[in-house]
């Protein structure tokens, strides 16, 4: 990681960022690179950025296609609000960077896949014990008004990725991304020295191989424990405490910021690069180690009462990875 | 047969045991139907859960496993691990409204042939009663869809 931006003072690179699904930590993270932010300010115009600054669609629009150099587009694709400035901002942009979890594989937003509209609307807008409801106020897409017409982006049934609605150069995982990776990534831009399109820019190896806490060899799951269920030994592997960490399943490059507070990883950086699905290859790793020195006496019926421990499968091994997943939504919705 | 719903299956056997269970079936002229496509692996515990996954997403209308009797792996204890996985998958199936019966883990062992045909009518008229998979891929609507 290099400490200071190495900047070419020659010509100023334009940048730009953007929000769309997204809960906003995102751009914190922006904000986490501290003082930084200011050699990339000294160094970089900032042509449209919502979240801190007062340019609007129409200033975008003006823009000769790829006048930004680089775009930092956060949020996953939930509405035709998202879509329509994607393919804008693709149109506008050399360099269209997916940053964080949301854009590279959904997120937390993709969960919403397990649901159709009319099943997020019930909820979002209906069913809400702190909704007053009276009205059955929701959002419609047109709403004819005394002084004329309204409208509102459409939502879609389904959530996606950014690279599911328009070409991304490279992805920056997590949720956020890890200021290292922010700055690592910035650097590389700044030196003209971006790996070859499509790459994540993020190490290639399993968040275990960062982690520091003491590991065996022949790694044994004893149970399925739920984080409250226990205090959990800081100093050692949470899989072999009975926790499920998603540690096997993830991209390293967080520090193992999670597992430093005790708290087991969720998998927000996603799958390692050989990985397709996430979750499918947690359960594989699940298979693997759970049990194993018992696995021989139990019947099926004790396996499956042990399996039954996972109280929410899609929740905890697509938590990050729904919307990208092999199979990304709920069948029939 | 025009009209009939033919299920088509991906079949995933292990080496030492389904798939020469399979072969058994074969040379003892057993008939059973053609919808399953075998695939060969060293052991059920080499399928990985994504192969599953992929295998429906591509069309398949159902998945069988089918591997060594517990206690008879020949890596001595794979199928264990497959039956974990395979528990852990079907969960996953239901929280996305795929019948779980679309997944099938038998063991298979190389002398039981007829048990291999027996599983196979089975399981293909289980998934012709289920009928299509049809796992469509959402595409955003709008112009330029990338889908």
């Amino acid at each position: 990681m290099a400490d200071k931006l190495k900047v070419d003072s020659g010509s100023r690179l334009r940048f730009g960022f953007y929000w769309a699904a997204s809960c906003g930590g995102c751009e914190i993270a922006v904000l986490d690179v501290n003082e930084k932010i200011l050699d990339v300010v000294a160094n970089a115009d900032i042509l449209f950025w919502p979240v801190a600054m007062d340019t609007k669609y129409e200033d975008v629009r003006a823009m000769p296609d790829g006048h930004m150099d680089v775009c930092f587009f956060n949020g996953s694709i939930r509405n035709s609000e998202a879509k329509e400035i994607a393919q804008l901002l693709r149109k506008k942009s050399k360099v269209l960077v997916a940053f964080g979890s949301c854009a590279h594989h959904g997120c937390i937003p993709g969960l919403a896949n397990l649901h159709n509209r009319r099943e997020v609307f019930d909820t979002a807008y209906h069913r809400e014990p702190s909704l007053d409801d009276s009205a059955g106020t929701e959002p419609k897409t047109k709403t004819r008004v005394k002084e004329g017409d309204l409208s509102l982006p459409e939502f879609f049934d389904h959530v996606f990725p950014l690279d599911r609605v328009v070409d991304v150069d490279y992805y920056l995982p997590g949720c956020p991304p890890p200021v290292p990776l922010i700055l690592n990534a910035v650097t590389a831009i700044f030196e003209g020295n971006l790996p070859a399109k499509g790459a994540v820019l993020a190490p290639v190896k399993a968040l275990c191989d960062e982690c520091a806490r003491n590991k065996h060899v022949a790694k044994k799951m004893p149970d399925i424990r739920r984080t409250w269920e226990i205090q959990a030994d800081p100093e050692e592997c949470f899989l072999e405490q009975g926790i499920i960490c998603m540690g096997p399943a993830t991209r390293a490059g967080c520090e193992t910021r999670c597992i430093n507070g005790n708290s087991p990883c969720t998998g927000c950086l996603g799958p390692t690069p050989e990985v397709t699905d996430q979750g499918a290859k947690m359960i594989s790793a699940l298979g693997s180690i759970l049990k194993v020195d018992a696995e021989k006496e139990m019947s099926e019926e004790e396996t499956k009462a042990l399996l039954d421990k996972v109280k929410d499968p899609v929740g905890t091994f697509y938590m990050y990875g729904l919307a990208s997943a092999i199979i990304n939504h709920r069948r029939g919705k | 047969m025009s009209g009939q719903f033919e299920p088509k299956i991906a079949g995933f056997f292990c080496k030492w045991c389904t798939s020469a269970g399979a072969d058994l079936a074969g040379t003892t002229r057993l008939k059973y139907p053609p919808n399953v496509i075998p695939v060969t692996m060293f052991c059920s515990s080499r399928v990985d859960p994504q192969y599953i996954l992929q295998a429906f997403r591509d069309g398949a209308d159902g998945v069988i496993i089918g591997g060594c009797h517990p206690g008879d792996c020949h890596y001595q204890a794979g199928n264990y691990k497959t039956m974990k996985r395979i528990i852990l998958v079907k969960r996953l199936m239901q929280q996305m409204s795929i019948d779980e019966g679309r997944l099938r883990l038998e063991w298979i062992s190389a002398a039981e042939g007829g048990k291999f045909a027996r599983i196979i009518h089975e399981f293909t008229e289980e998934i012709r009663n289920l009928g299509p998979l049809q796992l469509a891929q959402a595409v955003a609507p709008g112009h330029g869809a990338k889908g």
